[in-house]
């Protein structure tokens, strides 16, 4: 085969380079950026429930056992795709559900739940998004994994979907249950 | 109302846009604190809104993250663990200006790594000289001093 001269050679590989990086930078979601957070502890809190306000919850309350962590609002459009597939996942008990309600109004969060179905164990009530911040919240909906430990493994931005769920939650779920072991 | 006055008036609220945002003017104990503020609000990103830092953005979470910046500063933190408190939330997305460190070599240094191989290659092109004209011959240096002489009569 006759080689191709230099002169011509060097241009053509940076022009394809340029494309491959282009080409990838073309599909991926500029929201998605990785969180610092992962492997670190969850932040402490202080904050009521949307079904009692006034009682007030610590992060030590929720440990035990890995959890989901869901940020959601009742404004939040994206929210309502999610919410029949954290409806599923409350159904099959697979993790329990804890949610934030973020930046939004008691009233507001409880007819949500009361129109939709309450998937989770308990929703945090963080209307100053006090929580929201510690947790780097910044596209609701978003789903944290967390640990027995309190750890947080894992962070999905954007509404959770089946293939998430099972390909990248439902894993790490299960070693983290055989880790226990 | 005419359709110049309609004109008028939706030219006037579309202009009045800006002060629907609803940020509260932040207030501060000295005129340093402020100071720090605006030059803080200016190299971080908000989140929600990529290309805009916290002091252009109305987004919500901008908001919220200038608020905490001005806690913060009335708190007594100074820049850098102000920076730091958000990048531990954020992560290094959160700085307009990314640190130098592993992941960001290329970033910081790829450009200079471009400018050497240009120069290089300017250089070694310029070096590569065209090949010496070959020496005149005898009837090619007669027409040269017929020229001569004609142009030194000319002028």
């Amino acid at each position: 085969m006759k080689m191709i001269p230099l002169r011509f050679a060097v241009p053509l590989l940076l022009f394809v380079t340029l494309v491959v990086f282009l080409g990838v930078g073309l599909h991926r979601d500029p929201r998605l950026v990785p969180s610092p957070l992962i492997g670190k502890p969850a932040p402490q809190f202080s904050l009521g429930t949307l079904a009692t306000p006034d009682t007030l919850m610590q992060r030590n309350d929720l440990l035990g056992h890995p959890f989901l962590l869901n940020v959601w609002a009742s404004w939040c459009v994206q929210c309502r795709e999610e919410h029949p597939l954290l409806l599923d996942i409350s159904r099959a008990a697979q993790v329990p559900l804890i949610g934030i309600n973020y930046h939004d109004e008691l009233a507001a969060g409880r007819q949500w739940l009361t129109e939709r179905g309450d998937p989770y164990r308990l929703t945090l009530f963080d209307p100053q998004g006090k929580l929201g911040l510690d947790l780097g919240v910044y596209g609701v909906p978003e789903t944290f994994l967390v640990d027995a430990d309190g750890v947080i493994r894992y962070k999905h931005i954007g509404p959770l979907t089946a293939d998430v769920l099972t390909q990248e939650v439902m894993p790490l779920l299960a070693s983290l249950e055989r880790d226990k072991k | 109302m005419t359709l110049a006055g309609r004109l008028v008036v939706g030219v006037l609220l579309t202009l009045s846009w800006p002060l629907l945002a609803s940020d509260v003017p932040a207030t501060f104990s000295t005129p340093e604190l402020a100071t720090r503020y605006e030059a803080l609000l200016g190299e971080l990103r908000c989140m929600v809104c990529q290309n805009q830092t916290l002091k252009d953005s109305h987004a919500e979470l901008a908001q919220d993250l200038r608020d905490e910046v001005r806690r913060l500063l009335e708190h007594g933190d100074n820049d850098t663990q102000i920076r730091d408190y958000l990048v531990a939330r954020y992560g290094d997305f959160v700085l307009y200006n990314p640190p130098l460190k592993s992941s960001t070599w290329l970033l910081w240094l790829g450009p200079f790594v471009l400018l050497m191989i240009a120069i290089a290659v300017v250089v070694k092109l310029s070096r590569r000289r065209a090949p010496p004209a070959p020496p005149l011959d005898e009837d090619e240096r007669a027409r040269l001093a017929q020229a001569l002489a004609n142009s030194n009569e000319a002028s």
